[in-house]
């Protein structure tokens, strides 16, 4: 280092000639080599995190577009309704439409008739479908006494068979002739010439092994109760705690040997070789077709069996080759659509009298407590009415607000005190916003729950700093010498500020605007606290109306216990989103169309 | 500096150190610098003058390859550092960067101390084993930045608390602390008073003992002052280049002429 | 018939304008001089005027009067069934209110018919008063405008000055709400703390929380109220959303800042204000739809058990929310470290990631750092995700894998719960003012941040 301070550079130390890496050059490379990596990757996870989000929703979504209708064939009879054409048309609206579909559905597949039977039957038909039915009849009077085509709206379960999502109908094929014969308690022999079950026996015995996998990992569970007792008995301070730990543990002893037994017993069948095995609703259900009806095995051999009618088939049969074998590998235990509604629905749909059409109803109508009744129209509605307070609100006060703080506040304490209050209540969580709408607007000022009133102005105060920063930022870009021309020639600051200001700060404006609605849009737990998560079936007509909004509405059904309010969730975020990207886009062709550099 | 020391100043011409032949520059669509080929000698203050947008400084940031780090323009032509194609594949343009030292208009210390911006380019180079070798040439640095007199009892404080003609000189030291071959000023003393300029315009001519030093000026008074060759630019051309006082007394192109007297800038 | 009021306003207010212009006009043109101001200020000075007094009147009229007719209402109820509480008194008020509206009510007796009638009647006074006050401000206003029209009357100062006025009442509306959610809050948190005499050290230590069990109207069990369960759950999902986006977050930025070509740019930003702009509630159904259900599936295949509803989902989503908003505020601060320092850097034969950890990320430290403090502020007031993923029940645990409760997840559980409102709003108030609390001190520490930063580089 000492020739550090001589004249001559040329004798230092030299970090190397260009072209050649030296190793720590490498490493140098290496470590920003990394960080990019670390740097895409970030964005890959967010990529990721995004596409799976909508993906998620929009495959979801995609079960509510679709919905279920019967084409029926529906008596109107007269004397089952007690009403005649003459008669008021309310009172023809209010006579017993349900129960007339209920008869028409029990008159086609008369084998129904346990309790539980008839309930599964009715189950196919939505309970809304009365209600079109009544208000078709009610608006055309004459077709009292006539039989009409009426296509009745099926019930969410029967339309999420149709999807599919309780597995699919599968057909197998046979070589065999099929003999079935009715035994004296009323069950079906039946048999095949060819080894057609096989193949089925294997699967309910697979099963099996599976059901006592399952019951073994519930036995793991309730080993896990009993160390956790025995821990928390050991640990009792009382003799009292003590006892009762000690008691909850040996139930869960219990619980769990008998788990184990039973999973014994299963895989003990499972392993025994051949021999009719049992097919109990925990297990793949097994249909025949033949006949003109249909059947299911309850229990399996690999030519022969046990079976039950499902509906009306002509017996006997005797080595007939027109006969067809299915499987549906989901246990009847484990889908709410049973064997019996899957043979009536089979029946219709061989009838072509089943129909799956575009959901137009999901677009039209209100909330339901039925899946395949419930619509998003009421909370697109309520969603409007609520954004027009918002906006009607906020953008005025917002903007003018902004105005006096650009452009004529003087300097002061005061004015400090302003903008530092907007910056932190631009960071205010919005549920405190929510807090805020019940204590003052409808407590203290006893405005109406659930409304759009209250809702929009919530949202309104809650858009507010977001705005004014917005606009400010705008009124800021504007350069001073605009103002100045103005001044110039005589012009006051009022009529500088608004003739020449504020329309070249318009489009930024404008731009905040749209952005902050877009975030009110999709604003959710204020909402919450002022009670717009009531369950509204009435569209609202106005800003005092009860109503709820999308993202409650999303909010509302994703709670919903029915499989088939999750499409629906998911469709309505759908709608949502699309009427957030609409306003994105346009905020973007704002700002792209009127961007001007000073 | 008087004209006396330009013309007694005999130059070789074989100690060439960076010689550019066609360079061509592009921003986008626009053409920046156009057919540029010039050579720089070791050991010598090159000056590249001309209005304003004429291009000096862009063909400067073409020397030591900090055109790169702007996503738009492209460069052309050959660059040669010591005969090495500085604009290869295999040239690494942070190996070059440290041999190619620059000095920027406005004064950009780190927001660090005094020290550790002097000892930065050491240490990211691994110039220093130990923690007194690291002293060490901050101190030269310091000292070749003619800085370490005020410098030395506030090595500790924040480099960005000095004043405008020290920090000058501290991006000097902290450019110089790397051991450069080569230093670029872009209109180091634009940004500075007088007597912050004069200081940093001795400074210059000392450091012609140990580099080769470029540096871009507006001002004409400060090419003559500190340079031996000056290169005259205009629109994105080099018209004239030679020695100092030769451009200043006698140019030969009609516009170098007309800069000179002030018709044109 | 208030809102045809409201719009009628403005109606009179454009023909007040009309009317005083007119007459200016007509006095230069009689005078044969200028005015001082031109005949559109004196239209403009008569038009605020009518606005003022037309909107003023109707809005002090509606909300007085609507008040009035509570209180009035509210006592004869109260000395009619002095046995009942505030609920059914209110309800008796409702009842009686709709059926005068003509609405078909639950359930009607005589009490409920007499209210209703003396409702009718109050109701019926105050609209044709309103309507009156409105009209005859509005006149009024304009009359004495009309007569104030004069060669020497200074109209545009005057009318510019009122809207001045109007603009700074504008400005302090956001004032008014700040104070009306300090307010709204503090009587509610006030009257919790009272309940539970003043035993703070409970509230803010105490490891239970159940203030709703076994308590009668407005009173609490002060050994119920310790909110520390839900500040663990809080603070854990706050944690594990931290430690997704921050990385995430900061690395994005830095990449987009200093590494992207202006192409990438042009894909990644749309992308990150996509996910910015998606509503928490579809961020709450993607984690207890996908992630949670994932979570548990993945942890019962390795043997561990991962709650349905675990603090881990409802914070790897957060975190997934917060990304953008970390990328954004940190993309700000990194672009806006002078492009000098990092050419300084660069001219030393510095790699770019030596410039970016040496010297760009030291200088905007303290606009990153206030953009993770803004973060955590805005993951610990977040309630739609952990509302729809995390767990109802306070539990104080280490696990992540466990379900947690948070303090906004309470919140929402006592207003919207089955809970008489007068009980549930002391927990759910307080809890709220203490959020309102932290996130504004987390706020003021991260824009005193923020101003250091640009202090330094403005």
């Amino acid at each position: 280092m000492a020739d550090l301070a001589s004249d001559s550079p040329a004798a230092a130390p030299r970090p190397g000639s260009l072209a050649a890496g030296s190793a720590r050059l490498r490493k140098r490379r290496r470590a920003e080599l990394r960080l990019k990596i670390y740097g895409l990757s970030a964005i890959g996870i967010a990529a990721a995190a995004l596409i799976a989000l909508l993906s998620t929703v929009v495959f979801q979504a995609g079960g509510a577009l679709f919905t279920t209708y019967f084409d029926k064939e529906i008596r109107l009879d007269t004397d089952f309704l007690e009403v005649t054409p003459s008669s008021d048309p309310e009172t023809i609206r209010r006579a017993d439409f349900d129960a007339l579909i209920d008869r028409s559905l029990e008159q086609r597949f008369p084998l129904a008739t346990g309790r539980q039977e008839l309930r599964e039957l009715h189950d196919l038909v939505s309970g809304g479908a009365s209600f079109e039915l009544a208000d078709h009849v009610a608006a055309t009077p004459d077709l009292l006494g006539q039989s009409i085509n009426f296509d009745l709206i099926g019930s969410d379960t029967l339309d999420l068979y149709k999807q599919g999502a309780y597995g699919q109908l599968d057909q197998q094929p046979v070589n065999g002739l099929l003999s079935v014969s009715q035994l004296e308690d009323g069950s079906l022999a039946v048999s095949s010439s060819a080894n057609d079950f096989a193949d089925a026996l294997r699967q309910v015995k697979a099963q099996l092994y599976d059901d006592a996998e399952r019951l073994r990992a519930q036995a793991d569970r309730q080993q896990n109760a009993v160390n956790v007792y025995g821990e928390r008995a050991d640990a009792a301070e009382t003799a009292e705690e003590r006892e009762e730990n000690l008691a909850d543990q040996a139930d869960a002893i219990e619980k769990r040997d008998a788990l184990l037994a039973e999973a014994e017993a299963l895989v003990a069948r499972a392993e025994g070789a051949g021999g009719a095995e049992e097919v109990d609703e925990e297990n793949v259900s097994l249909f025949l077709k033949a006949g003109g009806g249909w059947m299911h095995l309850t229990e399996v051999n690999r030519q022969s069996g046990t079976g039950e009618m499902l509906t009306q088939v002509d017996l006997p049969i005797e080595d007939s080759e027109n006969w067809s074998f299915h499987i549906m590998p989901s246990p009847e235990a484990d889908r709410p659509f049973s064997d019996n509604q899957i043979a009536w629905t089979e029946t219709l749909k061989e009838a072509g009298l089943i129909e799956r059409v575009f959901n137009t109803r999901f677009f039209t109508a209100a909330d339901s407590r039925a899946p395949e009744l419930a619509g998003i129209w009421g909370a697109v509605v309520g969603s409007f009415w609520t954004m027009i307070v918002t906006f009607s609100l906020t953008f005025p006060v917002g903007v003018l607000g902004a105005i006096y703080l650009q452009e004529f506040a003087p300097k002061n304490r005061f004015t400090d005190f302003i903008e530092v209050n907007i910056n932190n209540l631009a960071a205010v969580p919005s549920i405190v916003f929510g807090l805020l709408g019940l204590a003052v607007f409808l407590s203290f000022f006893g405005m109406p729950r659930s409304a759009p009133l209250v809702g929009g102005i919530v949202l309104a105060l809650m858009t507010l700093p977001t705005i004014i920063i917005a606009a400010r930022a705008a009124l800021r870009a504007v350069p001073p010498s605009i103002r100045e021309a103005a001044l110039g020639v005589g012009a006051s600051k009022v009529q500088a500020v608004f003739h020449h200001v504020l329309p070249l700060a318009m489009p930024g404006i404008l731009t905040g605007t749209i952005i902050g609605m877009a975030a009110a849009l999709g604003e959710t737990a204020p909402l919450l606290l002022i009670g717009m998560v009531a369950f509204i079936v009435d569209v609202p007509s106005g800003i005092t109306d009860s109503a709820t909004v999308l993202p409650v509405q999303v909010f509302r059904w994703s709670d919903f216990p029915e499989r088939a309010f999750e499409a629906k969730t998911a469709a309505a975020i759908c709608v949502l989103l699309t009427f957030l990207v609409v306003m994105n886009a346009l905020a973007i062709f704002l700002r792209k169309r009127f961007e001007r550099r000073w | 500096m008087n004209d006396m020391r330009l013309i007694e100043r005999a130059v070789d011409m074989d100690d060439i150190k960076i010689s550019a032949r066609d360079v061509q520059v592009y921003y986008g669509d626009n053409h920046a610098i156009k057919d540029v080929g010039v050579d720089i000698e070791d050991k010598t203050v090159t000056a590249f003058i001309g209005p304003s947008g004429c291009g000096k400084s862009t063909f400067l940031r073409c020397l030591n390859r900090m055109n790169d780090t702007i996503d738009v323009c492209r460069v052309e032509g050959d660059i040669h550092l010591d005969g090495e194609d500085i604009n290869a594949r295999q040239v690494d343009p942070v190996q070059l960067r440290a041999k190619v030292g620059m000095v920027f208009q406005k004064p950009n210390p780190f927001p660090k101390s005094i020290y550790e911006n002097v000892a930065y380019g050491p240490k990211i180079h691994g110039m220093a084993a130990t923690k007194a070798e690291l002293d060490e040439i901050v101190e030269t640095a310091l000292r070749r930045a003619a800085l370490w007199d005020e410098a030395k009892d506030r090595l500790d404080t924040a480099g960005t608390g000095l004043s405008g003609g020290q920090q000058q000189r501290l991006c000097i030291a902290r450019a110089v602390a790397t051991q450069p071959e080569v230093l670029l000023m872009d209109e180091p003393c634009s940004a500075l008073d007088p007597i912050a300029t004069s200081q940093v315009e001795e400074l210059i001519d000392e450091l012609r003992a140990n580099y080769c030093v470029v540096i871009v000026t507006h001002s004409m008074q400060q090419a003559a002052r500190v340079s031996q060759k000056t290169a005259f630019f205009h629109l994105g051309n080099l018209v004239e280049y030679g020695e100092t006082g030769k451009i200043f007394t006698n140019p030969e192109d009609e516009r170098t002429e007309s800069y000179i007297t002030g018709r044109i800038g | 018939m208030l809102f045809a009021l409201f719009l009628l306003v403005p109606v009179a207010a454009a023909a007040a304008y009309v009317t005083a212009r007119q007459r200016a006009t007509a006095l230069s043109t009689a005078a044969g001089q200028r005015l001082h101001s031109r005949p559109q200020h004196h239209g403009l000075h008569s038009a605020l005027w009518v606005l003022i007094a037309g909107w003023g009147a109707l809005i002090v009229l509606t909300v007085v009067g609507e008040a009035l007719i509570q209180r009035v209402l509210m006592a004869r109820i109260s000395d009619a069934l002095p046995d009942e509480g505030p609920l059914q008194w209110n309800l008796v008020l409702s009842d009686a209110r709709s059926f005068a509206q003509g609405a078909v009510s639950s359930e009607m007796d005589p009490l409920r018919e007499r209210i209703a009638g003396a409702f009718s009647w109050m109701n019926g006074t105050r609209l044709w008063l309103t309507v009156l006050a409105t009209l005859g401000g509005a006149a009024a206003a304009a009359w004495w405008t009309y007569k104030g029209i004069t060669v020497e009357a200074r109209a545009r100062v005057q009318s510019e000055t009122i809207i001045r006025r109007g603009l700074a009442v504008m400005a302090t509306v956001a004032v008014l709400t700040t104070i009306g959610i300090v307010f709204s809050l503090i009587f509610e948190t006030v009257r919790f703390f009272n309940a539970i005499d003043w035993q703070l050290h409970k509230f803010l230590f105490g490891t239970t929380w159940s203030p709703l069990s076994g308590v009668f109207e407005g009173e609490m069990d002060a050994d119920k109220v310790g909110i520390v369960p839900l500040f663990a759950g809080t603070l854990m999902i706050t944690l594990i959303a931290m430690l997704v986006a921050v990385p995430v977050g900061l690395f994005a930025a830095i990449y987009l800042s200093d590494f992207a070509n202006h192409r990438v740019r042009a894909v990644v930003k749309p992308v990150m204000e996509l996910l910015a702009g998606i509503p928490t509630v579809v961020y709450g159904f993607f984690a207890a739809i996908t992630v949670a259900p994932l979570l548990r599936d993945t942890g019962e295949a390795i043997g561990i058990r991962v709650a349905s509803e675990s603090a881990l989902a409802a914070g790897l989503v957060m975190g997934i929310m917060i990304i953008p908003f970390i990328s954004s505020l940190s993309d700000d601060v990194i672009t806006s470290v002078p492009q000098s320092l990092r050419d300084g850097s660069l001219s030393l034969g510095a790699t770019k990631a030596e410039t970016i950890r040496k010297v760009v990320l030291p200088a905007a430290l303290p606009g990153i750092v206030s953009a993770i403090v803004l973060g955590v502020s805005k993951a610990i007031g977040e309630t739609m995700i952990v509302v729809m993923a995390a767990g109802q029940g306070p539990n104080l645990t280490g696990n992540p894998l466990e379900a947690m409760t948070t303090v906004t997840v309470q919140i929402v559980a006592l207003i919207t719960g089955d809970t008489e409102a007068e009980t549930a709003a002391g927990p759910a108030f307080t809890l709220g003012f203490t959020l309102f609390v932290m996130t504004l001190l987390m706020n003021m520490l991260a824009q005193r941040l923020v101003a250091r930063f640009r202090e330094a580089y403005d």
